[in-house]
């Protein structure tokens, strides 16, 4: 009786975690550009890796496995976020726009410009700081209050 | 049956992150996707050993989990200094 629940839970979260991996993979190739593709990915990732191993964690019940299970769902927990983030702001830093749409489909290149220039004008190129060093401080104060 | 479901499941999206790796237009799609392939090489590590019925392969998943992130960091410090052995000194920028 037992095993037949632990068996009926481990199904459900692993159809869950299927879903939301293939959920993910067929939104990295639908979506426009980098920062979608990031959205659509890294959330659903971290779901789905997730889900299927708390299955695992379920079957393997209570053994050493189940405890190299739970460090690795935390590792996943950890780093996705922090990979995600950090492929952001260097697509950002780099000077890769973002995409934007209005409701009936167009992109609306107009607003996405001007995102980025008040983007850029915030935050001065990575070039030219690396050559003019100095003056951390009214870098973060301009760059805090352009993102909010 | 089970771990055989979550298994393809794994298989598929790790075939639509390989299509991903090789159309990107930038180095960052590729870049996310090929962190996508890291993570579905890890599941189906552990889901493996337990298709096999030898969960003992879960210690080669967390090592890859591990490699997987400084491999992510890796490679975006090196696009963005073209070196891997630049030191900290000033804080960079982004």
């Amino acid at each position: 009786m037992l095993d037949l629940v632990i068996d009926a839970i481990s199904w459900i979260l692993i159809l869950a975690g299927s879903f939301f991996l293939v959920v993910g993979a067929i939104g990295l190739n639908r979506m426009p550009d980098v920062f979608s593709r990031l959205q659509a990915t890294g959330v659903s990732d971290t779901a789905g890796a997730g889900f299927i191993l708390l299955a695992l964690v379920f079957q393997a019940g209570f053994t050493l496995v189940a405890v190299k299970l739970i460090f690795l769902i935390l590792i996943f927990l950890f780093t996705a976020p922090v990979a995600t983030h950090a492929v952001t702001r260097a697509a950002l830093s780099v000077g890769v726009t973002p995409r934007l749409f209005d409701a009936s489909g167009r992109q609306r290149r107009k607003i996405t410009e001007e995102v980025m220039r008040a983007k850029t004008a915030a935050r001065p190129e990575p070039a030219a700081q690396q050559k003019g060093k100095g003056k951390p401080g009214a870098r973060k104060k301009g760059g805090r209050s352009s993102k909010r | 049956m089970m771990f055989a479901v979550a298994a393809i499941a794994v298989l598929i999206a790790l075939a639509l992150a390989v299509v991903r790796v090789l159309a990107g237009p930038t180095v960052f799609d590729r870049l996310v996707a090929a962190n996508k392939i890291g993570n579905a090489v890890i599941l189906l590590v552990a889901i493996f050993g337990f298709l096999t019925g030898r969960p003992e392969w879960l210690d080669i998943g967390i090592l890859y989990g591990l490699l997987n992130i400084i491999a992510v960091f890796a490679v975006l410090k090196f696009l963005r200094y073209g070196d891997l052995g630049v030191t900290g000194g000033e804080e960079p920028t982004d």
